[in-house]
């Protein structure tokens, strides 16, 4: 359009003059791009506009899902490690766990419109709603790890007894079972909204969520000196998943996938990807007894996580804004390419 | 008491913005800026915090039912008041955490601001991008289908004032059969495109306002098929289960080996 010579404030004036002069314009006049004109809406949406609202969620929520899935996966690899006997593992996973519970809640209630009502939260509990359910866990969550942490360290310095022997173990199965639920229902949170691109990825997030925050907590266990077997062989499973989930993006190409392939949130979720996968994966397959490249590879999965988690939300925000990727799904395209339903 | 609903015209709508400035009047809410959209004359772009009555202006190059025939540069121009959807199974108020979202007697769907904390998962719940978070009060807003004007035995403010009776309040079967025979009448006229906006089919289970359009519902913004997002629970809790088990499988194995 701008290299049409029409379109410059010279045709404007020229119109003007002509107009002055003869009363009357025979051409036709300019339309400026971009100017506060009526211009017509387009037939595929309302002049391109969305359909949709885009998320609210601040800085913060990503960052949740983050340390809360640090927080809730710690805590089931500390009651694994309680059944095998190993008790450094056991008493550093509660304690992490035991961390991320308190720095989420705050993370969380930061986000609230209305901070000082965060409490209205567990007014009801709702099966239906995932943030529902996700507050009663990270209530219930907390509770269990901070118990068992108690509990642990009570024992530790000589005060056990049967019955702080029976709770430990009590806190320790309801922490990790909350555990589990508070690191996979903020992919639940997700999938199950009007979104596109987290609605029609529903079963891809808890895998892409669960293993991020399963290699993360193997991470922050090795970054805390524990480059054990143990924190290396989940940490070679979570960089191996990261590069087949990476690679399925990529080669499905649908439509409603483009947030995630295209743009700077393309390029920040393939980031993330590249952290947490092949860069995590290589450095662990192939310098696996330096301790050096055991530190740098929990350090690159723990940053590609958390960029991933940051890619996904706004991979959100940038779909709600495609009135298309919401028609698509819902109608057939006229070429004959369906919409992308499973 | 019968199921009130709202019956929205397009082709009868002027696109005065009466229902806009009445909303707003009774609801008192606060201006959405003053700027240029050049989007026609719609500089209000959406439903939000602040707009719960939005009038759209389309702008379209084909001709208005039989009128324009044989112009060689066919257009229309096209206005249509849309509205809160109060579906029967609403997005918005099965996402609420706090029970700020709730059905009301008289079937709307209605957001008590005094117990939102401003979550904000409402607002991505909404199949039509209806209800938004405002961010100088910090809570969700929509429109509340006038519950204090129903009470009162009055209709909502945005139906009053129309002057054309574009937006109808009534019982919902009969604007239902009113507007059968409105597109019926329209297309015997030639408005060959004139349909009934009505997703009763989808799992939304219908809505409170239903919308007489010419054109498809594309071009309004109205999702062709609407779906309530918790239909995708069992789905996504189940991938989330199957996960959860792989994940304590591999810490398992992780000691183990």
């Amino acid at each position: 359009m701008a290299a049409n010579p029409k379109i410059s404030e010279d045709r404007l004036d020229a119109l003007r003059e002509e107009a002055a002069r003869t009363g009357n314009v025979q051409d036709h006049g300019i339309v400026p791009v971009g100017g506060p004109f009526p211009k017509p809406a387009s037939a595929m949406s309302y002049h391109g506009n969305p359909v949709l609202k885009p998320p609210t969620w601040t800085w913060q929520v990503p960052l949740y899902f983050f340390i809360g899935g640090v927080a809730g996966i710690s805590a089931l690899i500390a009651l694994v490690a309680h059944l095998f006997g190993n008790a450094g593992m056991l008493r550093t996973g509660l304690w992490i766990g035991f961390a991320g519970a308190l720095i989420s809640a705050p993370l969380l209630i930061a986000d609230l419109g209305r901070p000082a009502r965060f409490l209205n939260m567990l007014r009801v509990f709702k099966l239906r709603s995932a943030m529902s359910v996700g507050a009663w866990t990270l209530a219930g969550f907390s509770s269990a790890v901070g118990l068992a942490v108690v509990c642990h360290e009570l024992i530790l310095a000589g005060y056990g007894n049967d019955f702080l022997l029976v709770l430990v173990w009590a806190a320790e199965i309801f922490a990790a079972l909350s555990g589990l639920i508070l690191a996979s229902y903020t992919s639940v949170l997700l999938g199950v909204t009007a979104i596109p691109v987290w609605s029609e990825n529903r079963k891809l997030v808890p895998v892409v969520f669960l293993t991020g925050a399963l290699g993360s907590a193997a991470a922050v266990l090795e970054l805390l000196g524990f480059l054990v077997p143990v924190t290396q062989f989940i940490g070679i499973v979570a960089g191996a998943v990261e590069i087949v989930i990476a690679i399925m993006i990529e080669l499905r190409g649908r439509y409603v996938d483009r947030p995630l392939r295209e743009g700077t949130v393309g390029w920040l979720t393939r980031a993330g990807a590249a952290l947490a996968g092949p860069a995590s994966l290589l450095l662990r397959l192939f310098s696996g007894h330096s301790s050096v490249a055991r530190y740098v590879a929990a350090v690159c999965f723990v940053i590609g996580a958390l960029i991933s988690r940051y890619a996904w939300i706004a991979a959100g925000r940038v779909s709600s804004r495609d009135p298309q990727a919401l028609f698509r799904i819902q109608r057939p395209a006229p070429n004959g390419i369906g919409p992308a339903r499973h | 008491m019968p199921t009130s609903a709202f019956l929205t015209d397009a082709s009868v709508c002027i696109g005065c913005k009466a229902c806009e400035v009445a909303c707003k009047e009774w609801n008192h809410i606060p201006d959405d800026g003053f700027e240029w959209s050049g989007q026609s004359y719609d500089n209000t772009h959406a439903l939000g915090a602040s707009t719960w009555r939005h009038v759209l202006f389309l702008e379209e190059k084909q001709p208005m039912g039989p009128q324009l025939a044989g112009i060689e540069e066919p257009f229309r121009w096209q206005f249509l008041s849309d509205v809160c959807k109060h579906c029967e199974n609403a997005g918005c108020l099965e996402a609420c955490p706090t029970g700020a979202i709730v059905r009301t007697e008289l079937e709307s769907v209605f957001v008590q601001h005094d117990i939102c904390n401003g979550c904000g998962y409402c607002v991505v719940s909404c199949p039509f991008g209806v209800v938004d978070k405002s961010h100088e009060v910090g809570t969700a807003f929509k429109c509340t289908f006038c519950y204090d004007r129903q009470r009162d035995g009055l209709m909502p403010a945005c139906a009053k004032a129309c002057p054309t009776q574009s937006i109808r309040f009534g019982e919902l079967e009969e604007l239902r059969r009113e507007a059968h025979e409105r597109v019926e009448k329209l297309q015997d006229r030639g408005y060959n495109d004139a349909q009934i906006y009505d997703p009763t089919g989808s799992s939304v289970g219908g809505t409170h306002a239903i919308f007489v359009i010419l054109g498809q519902p594309e071009a309004y913004n109205f999702p062709p098929a609407p779906e309530v997002p918790t239909i995708h629970l069992k789905s996504a809790w189940g991938a989330a289960l199957v996960s959860a088990l792989v994940v304590v499988l591999v810490v398992c194995l992780a000691f183990a080996l």
